[in-house]
């Protein structure tokens, strides 16, 4: 009985430990945003990575998605007779929920876990050391850039994929399923709200930014320096983002959407 | 063409795209594009039964809309419904015995304000109020009439 009391006690302390690092590791990249703002090169080559690199992956998905929201919305729609209403409903559920949300959790997938992989393996090969041995801080070189270049792309990266996603809803609807070029425009620009629907899906992503950068940030510099260690770091990275993704999604949408 | 120099061009041409998606979503997707930034004026319009209008529901003459509803309010004194209407200064010529109704898109569709003109000189100034309504029609009553109108046709 006490055993398991003070198994229940370890577990605890340990997440109360690792929250609280995470957390000081946060102001310690916040700290080293003025050093950022000096070397703006850093950031530079980190959007490469972590923005450019990811546009490709969300495109595909974006015109897909949309295609199968054209598909399945015309399908029930049309049962009603409401075809017209196609437009909205695929630029809504684009640009609230899907956009976001699928960006974020393909985002984890291709940079989350290359960040954590990235870091865990610089940790392991006391690279970080090295940098600390010149008197560079590894935090603010290494990590602060990767966070803010995580932060800055996903809400671009959200945009296209919503962009691409509702051209693909087009394409399907109106290409395809012989559904009115002008209603389906008209109708969404009737019903599509810049303050309520779009600025709202943009902050949702910019909190995804936040969250999913920081814990791939978190999970590879807080990880067991072995290739074991790198390895559970880049698991737990797509694991844990998007646990908190779509927990935050939920969250997010009751305060913004209510 | 150097490495860092490419590296420019491609981290430019992602941030171009990303801020042309937004501004697609701005002015093709949302209604942004399509909504009225200059002034309106503030008209009045009393109705016994707003049925299903909403704030920002579209104020239409001819079908050709003219403002939007701002602010939708009830009267305790005299039981009615008060709708606050936002006229476009550009449609400064609204005659005051104009006549409100509010109508409806389609059969299920949302409900607006139609404006039908009268023939006074005199037009509506801010803060004016619109003294001829029509209300909602609201479903149930409608078949309510119908039944009771069938009703006594079988009682004669």
């Amino acid at each position: 009985m006490t055993d398991w009391l003070a198994a229940l006690g370890r577990i605890g302390l340990a997440f109360s430990a690792r929250l609280g690092r995470a957390n000081l590791l946060m102001l310690a990249m916040l700290r080293g945003l003025p050093a950022l703002v000096r070397r703006p090169r850093l950031l530079l080559e980190q959007l490469l990575s972590v923005g450019v690199l990811t546009v490709l992956i969300i495109a595909v998905s974006g015109i897909f998605v949309g295609m199968v929201l054209g598909l399945q919305g015309h399908y029930i729609l049309s049962r009603f007779g409401a075809e017209a209403t196609l437009g909205v409903m695929v630029a809504a559920s684009l640009v609230r929920e899907l956009g976001p949300v699928v960006t974020a959790l393909l985002f984890a997938g291709r940079a989350g876990s290359a960040l954590a992989a990235e870091i865990g393996l610089m940790k392991a090969t006391e690279q970080l050391s090295g940098l600390e041995m010149m008197a560079v801080n590894p935090q603010h070189r290494v990590l602060t850039p990767r966070l803010i270049a995580g932060i800055i792309s996903m809400p671009l990266l959200a945009a296209m994929f919503s962009m691409l996603g509702i051209y693909g809803g087009w394409f399907v609807g109106v290409g395809l399923l012989g559904v009115d070029d002008g209603t389906y425009w008209a109708q969404m620009q009737s019903q599509i709200d810049w303050n309520e629907d779009i600025i709202n899906g943009v902050v949702k992503s910019a909190v995804f930014g936040v969250v999913c950068t920081w814990i791939a940030i978190f999970q590879g510099y807080d990880c067991v320096p072995t290739s074991e260690g790198v390895s559970r770091a880049t698991t737990r990275t797509v694991v844990h983002s998007s646990l908190a993704v779509l927990g935050l999604d939920f969250v997010l949408t009751a305060l913004m959407f209510n | 063409m150097s490495k860092t120099r490419q590296i420019e061009i491609l981290v430019g041409a992602f941030m171009a795209a990303g801020f042309v998606a937004l501004f697609f979503l701005a002015m093709q997707v949302s209604n942004l594009g399509t909504m009225h930034s200059g002034d309106s004026y503030r008209v009045k319009a009393r109705f016994d039964n707003i049925g299903g209008l909403k704030v920002k529901s579209p104020v239409t003459m001819a079908g050709v809309e003219v403002g939007r509803v701002l602010d939708i309010y009830y009267d305790a004194k005299d039981f009615r419904a008060v709708a606050v209407l936002g006229i476009y200064s550009q449609f400064d010529a609204i005659p005051d015995d104009t006549f409100a109704k509010i109508l409806t898109a389609g059969l299920l569709g949302e409900q607006y304000v139609g404006l039908d003109p009268g023939g006074s000189d005199r037009v509506l100034k801010d803060g004016g109020e619109i003294a001829v309504t029509q209300s909602a029609l609201v479903l149930e009553d409608v078949i309510g009439q119908f039944i009771y109108g069938k009703a006594q046709e079988g009682a004669k």
